[in-house]
């Protein structure tokens, strides 16, 4: 005790301690390995060499455009479609929920109970050609007599916005939770109508849920590759499929560490761009 | 003489035990001179370890309920524990896994692991030089080896491994919902089928398939063959022909009856057991892959080799491949590579006895062939197939 009362200046630092040196053992060490291996060359065989072989991260974007801008584009779809279904249930369960408010929330997560890969599979069913959706939407003439959703792009893209939609849900709901209910009155009493009190004072105090969700939907979506690969055809796959494949069937390490570079700087340049566009203070939640 | 012979033992054992070697164990080693190399094989301790770990694919082995009979009656014979894992789904990333403790002479924990010759990661370990000496002088059951797998090129005279179970790969179909479909022309150029048929996603098994229908031969595979019959599959890719390229995963999707027809696994088939679901070598003929078992350094080598030896037993052999009803045992339904196993299943369930996809006949067998291990190894054919399966 004393300690920290005669070097009361330490004291941030040790409560960081723990925080930072998880962060550089699990993170930062594996991420300098990862750099390391990514300007690699050799193969499994004879060993591979550092040869600072910048190479691989233009032979990376060179033949897998198509599977890094498919990734950005899921990712950013599925990212909007949560945003849509979410905010009015994350709106309703924090305005409306009452009693229920827990119970509620509980259900949103209750997928999470089950494992991921189970979840993804149960869209396989759910999709089937002979299934229940597939054989609505023939009769409503959506989709043709022989036409199907499993190994589509929408299969894809509707496993991501399924899988993800609790990381858009739930600070959604915390931000629009610690909304005071007094400032929508006040906006009513000063005669807004119901649509611009919401537009004006309700959606714009919960754009740091809307930040964070948008973030930690998008961030893990770009790089899945489950939902390509079970409800996919291989015109589906996305980047991540290419860097499981380089990394497992190949072992061609340095391609995959080169990719997951280029996924990582092209998440953090879209991260960067939506932060100017929005505000940074939406991101830290310390607007006003 | 005999100093050089102990010393040439302890220099083996050093190669074999790597790390693990200690200083009761050198003792043990000089004592044992000669003594136990009378049958030729690398001597090492003789003594069983309390538990041997097996790490295997999913759904291969017999079992009961939620036991496996053919390790519970191990346990009893010998008093070794069976720690049986089933944590191997594909040599890709099963190989992942393991190769980075190996690479720096670290144990895995694992006394015996399982790896398929239809992809490079078997030769691998063997090359690399991560896989333990069988110690044969504890097999004697080595001699119910079937004839055809005695001198495989990874490893030809056996020293590292000995095959678990072989399949072949043909192709099944589902007769409620397209005609027979025994050909690849069929699978891959009948436009009825467009959207409705899977293909292997590993590259021997659909390269043979393939190769065979183009009258080209997978044994020895050239630019010119691989070419044809990778263009050929590029093109029903490129038709939308094909959905998917599948692992085991075209199991349940086959049985659900989304797809008519699948480039699939013999006993995968067999044990799905739906009678609208056949599966045929093609016309042209298939591929034949041998799980093998290896002993990855730092493993036990003498308890390893005692269970090798133990599923070596026919009977033994026979009830793990074809179960027994009676006693609600299921089997594995993949092919034994031991003699005398399909005798043994007769007694114990006759109609997988007679079921050609486990015990084929040597007219079927005669149709199916053993991709060309140098092609396996290919970097440029290996990065082609993964940039076509992987979009």
């Amino acid at each position: 005790m004393s300690l920290f009362h005669r070097h009361r200046g330490l004291t941030p630092y040790l409560l960081l301690a723990p925080g930072v040196l998880f962060l550089t053992v699990f993170f930062l060490v594996p991420l300098g390995f990862l750099a390391y291996q990514s300007l690699q060359s050799g193969n499994i065989d004879f060993g591979y060499t550092f040869t600072w072989a910048w190479s691989n991260y233009s032979d990376a974007l060179h033949n897998y455009r198509a599977q890094f801008v498919r990734s950005i584009t899921y990712a950013g779809i599925a990212t909007l479609l949560a945003l849509v279904i979410s905010y009015p249930v994350a709106y309703w369960i924090a305005f409306r929920g009452g009693r229920w408010k827990n119970l509620l929330l509980l259900f949103i997560v209750a997928p999470f109970f089950v494992t991921y890969l189970i979840r993804t599979l149960a869209w396989e069913t759910i999709l089937s050609d002979n299934g229940f959706v597939v054989n609505t939407l023939q009769t409503l003439h959506v989709l043709g007599p022989s036409g199907r959703l499993l190994a589509t792009s929408t299969a894809v893209v509707t496993g991501i916005t399924y899988n993800f939609l609790p990381f858009m849900a739930l600070p959604l709901y915390v931000s629009l939770e610690q909304i005071d209910g007094r400032l929508i009155e006040a906006a009513e009493d000063l005669y807004a109508s119901k649509l611009q009190a919401f537009l004006r004072v309700t959606f714009p105090l919960s754009l740091p849920g809307v930040v964070a969700g948008t973030l930690l939907t998008f961030i893990p979506a770009a790089g899945d590759f489950i939902n390509a690969q079970l409800l996919g055809s291989p015109d589906n796959h996305m980047i991540g499929n290419v860097i499981q494949s380089k990394f497992l069937e190949l072992t061609d390490y340095p391609a995959a560490a080169a990719m997951s570079f280029i996924l990582m700087a092209g998440i953090l340049i879209a991260v960067f761009l939506y932060a100017r566009l929005v505000g940074t203070e939406q991101l830290t939640g310390t607007a006003g | 003489m005999t100093q050089e012979l102990t010393r040439r033992q302890l220099l083996e054992r050093a190669a074999m035990g790597g790390a693990a070697i200690t200083f009761p164990g050198i003792l043990a080693a000089c004592g044992s001179s000669g003594s136990k190399a009378s049958s030729g094989t690398t001597s090492v301790e003789q003594k069983l370890a309390k538990t041997l770990n097996f790490s295997n694919w999913t759904l291969y082995i017999d079992t009961k309920g939620q036991t496996h009979p053919s390790l519970d009656a191990f346990e009893k014979k010998t008093g070794v524990h069976v720690n049986y894992v089933e944590d191997i789904n594909d040599n890709a990333s099963f190989f992942g896994k393991i190769q980075g403790p190996l690479s720096r002479g670290q144990s895995i924990n694992r006394d015996i692991i399982v790896l398929t010759d239809n992809d490079r990661y078997l030769s691998l370990m063997i090359k690399k030089g991560w896989t333990e000496k069988l110690d044969k002088s504890a097999i004697p059951n080595f001699k119910n080896l079937v004839d055809v797998q005695k001198h495989p090129n990874f490893d030809p005279d056996r020293e590292f491994s000995l095959p678990w179970q072989s399949g072949m790969s043909g192709i099944a179909y589902n007769d409620t919902l397209t005609d027979p479909v025994l050909t690849v022309d069929d699978l891959l150029e009948n436009p009825k089928l467009k959207g409705k048929i899977t293909v292997l996603n590993s590259m021997g098994d659909a390269m043979t398939i393939v190769m065979l229908a183009n009258g080209d031969d997978p044994t020895n595979v050239t630019d010119k063959s691989w070419n044809a019959a990778f263009k050929r599959i590029q093109t029903a890719v490129n038709n939308k022909q094909i959905r998917q390229f599948t692992g085991n995963d075209y199991a349940p999707i086959l049985a659900r009856g989304d797809l008519s027809a699948a480039m699939s696994w013999s006993g995968d088939i067999a044990q799905i057991g739906n009678k609208h679901i056949h599966w045929n070598v093609p016309e042209a003929g298939g591929a034949l892959w041998t799980d093998n078992m290896l002993i990855p350094k730092g493993g036990d080598v003498y308890t390893a080799s005692v269970y090798m030896n133990y599923v070596y037993d026919p009977k033994v052999q026979g009830l793990m491949t074809a179960g027994d009803p009676k006693r609600k045992i299921v089997g594995i339904y993949y092919i034994p590579p031991v003699k005398g196993a399909g005798a043994a299943a007769k007694q114990f369930n006759p109609s997988a006895a007679n079921n050609p996809l486990i015990f084929p006949t040597a007219k079927t067998l005669s149709k199916v062939k053993i991709f060309d291990s140098k092609a396996l190894n290919n970097q440029k054919y290996l990065e082609q197939w993964q940039n076509l399966i992987s979009g």
